[in-house]
């Protein structure tokens, strides 16, 4: 038994905090669990309200020659569409259960800087706020979410919107990149005893690249946006032609950030899917090695294929050649993935919960994004599909049928260890099936306008042929999705009263955060158990048949 | 079955190249879908749990199916690429250093077309001769815009400060669609373009009477149209050749009835739209720098006649 790590309680202290649940103790906490209960709360309001923007710009978009909204609000309504689904919605909802998970997941207390965790919850959420406010103060930003100068400049965007958006995502950055720090500390540091870095969960190790990518890229966008601040309060032209400046210069910069952001926003995800396929097909992860090194892979690659957002702007074929053969290099490691999650299926003995129904839906969905990728980094395709449905189709099968189906399969899965009771299975399904034809029904189709020629950012459109009618599945679609979401909203006040009690681990999971109660102490562990492998707890329950790979 | 699909039915060498490649492209992703498609759903019904089984035994991986499949890949990859370099070269050849054939300046939301070596200009429309590969130089008045008619060719931004340039044909007469790619603001939506193919003669025939200065009317409506052209707001935006109206912040209008739209694709070109047009601008195309003038009916009548002679 001395293998048992036992860490010290510190009781007096853990006394104070035992009266957890008051709203103060929410506010002023540095634990772990709270601060990624409340980043995936900030999560779920925003993503009401993003959700509820892209409604009326469906709306709009239902007939041809719709007089519903105005262009200046149909501009508003998809800039901050797209900055809160990607600032406020899914890099708050991927924070908040890595901040969550990882301390758990590597047998630690907390984080490794529990003060700056909360520093970067707050000033992300107060980042979105203040880019919210700017709906009182004459107008919502309205030039797109990657804000291309110059008509982000004051002489074409004069109102403050422009301005909220910058300070706002500025804070939001800092934000960010403490948090990053934070995880990569963390997991550097605060590993159990005999936990080695091949030895940590598959979700662990993609948050950890994550940061690192978190870590570089953000301030590409921080530096940008106060070049783009300097322009337009002191009237430097660093984005305009007229004194030496460039316009394309903010694409580089913008962009140098954007597409390691796109990994950002789906490593986590990888994560998530990698620990809830092995876990319901009761096998251990097909290929950990490869899982693993590919998403280092992928981390380096992302910093080599921005310039494939700008195949039009005319950089010269010998530039586009080698963005192009960058992001054909990325679909590899993203390919072995993809197989991998698919063979880790292979011989198993696969549990249908709802959130492995979410999983296999993401293998596919994503595989459909994945592959609407590749079309990108054939430039000649680029040259014709790029800034038309065929990206918004593109980018939603990422984030959507990527990021958010892997969401919502954690959510399934880790939602019994963060309150203790199980979700229905039966709304669940509800809520699955649902999320799979509005989304697919909002989204496929919008390929095939792409294809019809129809661009994106239009606020109406002729009547050509096929538009009307595949805008008119596409809304529908979208309605359907938003339907979809009441199934798991419901779902989880459902289960805060008649939920069944889930207990330390109802998936007979291995990992370590299941080797805790639901939900976990403050002090996450009284004691840790043995880890001698990638699955602590499979070891623990088959002594005779321990994970010998890997085990070295 | 592809018709109303423009990036899959091309009218040009250049397009032609593009479509025959996304064929390809497309069909081996459909494969590679399938695939995935197929391998998860055999899964799902294989090896989903019977009531009581027992955890298998584990399977921690299989290097060399690993390795074969990320080499596959590589290969998959490496072959769309290579054709995909080969089609660059084939739909976007090098442009010279000789004149452009056509200069086109995109405006927030219109597009301003000229023909340097005619003395042409006109707008929202361009005028190709077919089986006769044109220059396009592209300028920018003020943000980025893009230029795409998808059944001719790329899309190319237009970025104020930078000298992009591509090339256009079209194989067959006939009137190809397209539209600014790069939003450029609030009336994005309505910055559409059309390319008008047509045979060397009736091309020959257009330019002629591009050419033409327009005659002031002498009489009728027409006439008191041509005076209130040059005494209300409308010159000082407008040109129209051979008049006094030379200003060139809103489209030319010598040959303005010769067009197939009004306002850069928002309305087709008939007299009863271009009285909508002049009268309410605001409301036709919200946003638009067309100032609505509040015209009494007899002026915007008088208008009407006058910019419809202007063949």
């Amino acid at each position: 038994m001395s293998e048992i790590s036992v860490l010290p309680l510190p009781m007096r202290e853990l006394a104070e905090f035992e009266e957890k649940g008051t709203i103060l103790s929410w506010l002023s906490s540095c634990d772990h669990k709270q601060i990624g209960i409340m980043y995936l709360l900030t999560a779920v309001a925003f993503f009401i309200v993003g959700g509820c923007e892209a409604l009326f710009m469906r709306i709009q978009l239902a007939i041809p020659n719709n007089h519903f909204l105005k262009p200046e609000t149909y501009d508003q309504l998809f800039t901050m569409h797209g900055t809160t689904m990607i600032f406020l919605v899914i890099v708050p909802a991927l924070l908040g259960l890595s901040m969550y998970l990882v301390p758990l997941m590597i047998g630690a207390r907390d984080v490794a800087f529990p003060r700056l965790n909360a520093l970067g919850f707050w000033l992300l959420l107060f980042g979105g706020i203040f880019l919210y406010t700017s709906i009182f103060f004459g107008n919502a930003p309205d030039m797109g979410w990657f804000s291309y100068a110059p008509l982000s400049e004051k002489p074409y965007s004069s109102l403050p919107g422009v301005d909220f958006w910058a300070l706002g995502l500025f804070s939001i950055g800092i934000g960010t990149v403490a948090s990053g720090i934070n995880i990569i500390v963390t997991i550097l540091t605060l590993r159990a005893p005999g936990m080695k870095m091949k030895r940590l969960p598959l979700f662990a190790w993609m948050t950890f690249v994550n940061s690192f990518l978190i870590v570089f890229a953000l301030p590409a966008l921080n530096a940008a946006l106060a070049m783009l601040l300097i322009d337009r309060g002191l009237h430097a032209r660093f984005f305009t032609p007229d004194a030496g400046g460039s316009p394309v210069m903010w694409q580089h910069f913008f962009w140098s950030f954007g597409h390691p952001e796109v990994y950002i926003m789906v490593l986590p995800a990888f994560g998530i899917i990698s620990e809830v396929v092995p876990v319901f097909s009761r096998q251990p992860i097909f290929g950990y090695g490869f899982v693993a090194a590919s998403t280092v892979a992928i981390a380096l690659l992302s910093f080599a294929v921005w310039a494939h957002h700008m195949f039009a702007v005319g950089l010269g074929h010998s530039m586009d050649i080698f963005f192009a053969l960058g992001s054909m290099l990325i679909a590899v490691p993203t390919g072995i993935k993809v197989f991998n999650w698919v063979f880790t299926m292979w011989h198993g003995a696969i549990r249908y919960t709802t959130a492995m129904k979410f999983a296999a839906a993401f293998l596919i969905e994503f595989t459909i994004g994945g592959l609407s990728g590749v079309i990108f980094a054939v430039v000649p395709m680029d040259w014709q599909l790029t800034d038309t449905y065929v990206i918004v189709a593109h980018i939603h099968y990422v984030l959507f049928g990527g990021t958010m189906f892997a969401l919502f399969a954690g959510t399934y899965y880790w939602w019994p260890k963060m309150t203790g009771r199980l979700l229905s299975e039966r709304l669940g399904t509800w809520h699955f099936w649902t999320t799979v034809i509005g989304f697919n029904a909002t989204f496929f189709v919008q390929h095939m306008l792409g294809f019809a020629g129809m661009t994106r950012r239009v606020w109406t459109y002729p009547d050509l042929p096929h538009w009307g009618l595949l805008n008119m599945i596409s809304t529908v679609g979208a309605f359907v999705l938003a339907g979809s979401t009441v199934f798991l909203f419901w779902n989880m006040l459902w289960s805060g009263k008649h939920g069944r009690t889930a207990g330390a681990n109802p998936w007979e999971a291995w990992t370590l955060e299941w080797a805790t109660s639901s939900p976990p102490p403050l002090y996450n562990f009284a004691e840790v158990p043995p880890v001698h492998g990638p699955r602590p707890l499979w070891d623990l329950e088959h002594p005779d048949e321990q994970d010998r790979f890997l085990n070295k | 079955m592809l018709d109303g699909y423009p990036v899959f039915t091309p009218h040009s060498e250049y397009a032609r190249s593009i479509a025959s490649l996304s064929f390809g492209v497309l069909w081996t992703a459909l494969g590679i879908f399938l695939l995935v498609a197929g391998l998860v759903t055999y899964a799902t019904y294989k090896f989903k749990a019977k009531p009581g089984e027992k955890t298998p035994k584990p399977v921690y991986g299989n290097t060399k199916l690993e390795i074969a499949y990320t080499l596959s890949f590589v290969v998959i990859l490496g072959t769309i690429s290579v054709f995909s370099i080969r089609a660059m070269e084939a739909s976007d050849p090098p442009t010279g250093e000789h004149p452009d054939d056509l200069l086109i300046i995109a405006h927030q939301w219109w597009w301003e077309v000229r023909y340097p070596s005619a003395g042409i200009i006109t707008a929202n429309e361009i005028h190709i001769p077919i089986h006769h590969p044109e220059q396009l130089g592209f300028e920018s008045a003020d943000v980025i815009h893009d230029f795409w008619v998808p059944e001719l060719g790329r899309k190319m931004d237009i970025i104020p400060g930078i000298e992009n340039k591509s090339w256009i044909a079209a194989d067959n007469p006939g009137t190809y669609f397209g539209a600014c790619a790069e939003y450029c603001g609030q009336e994005h939506a309505w910055m559409r373009i059309r390319v008008v193919a047509q045979t060397p003669e009736a091309f020959s025939a257009w330019e002629q009477a591009q050419l033409r200065v327009p005659a002031t009317p002498e009489n009728g409506e027409a006439m008191e149209g041509a005076k209130y052209f040059q005494e209300l707001s409308c010159a000082s935006c407008h040109t129209i050749r051979g008049t006094d109206a030379q200003a060139r912040i809103g489209p030319d209008l010598t040959h303005v009835a010769s067009r197939e739209t009004l306002a850069a694709g928002r309305l087709d070109n008939t007299p009863a739209n271009l009285a909508k047009w002049l009268l309410e601008p605001d409301l036709v195309k919200p946003g638009c720098r067309m100032p609505n003038l509040h015209l009494p009916r007899q002026q915007q009548d008088s208008l009407v006649a006058y910019l419809e002679t202007l063949q």
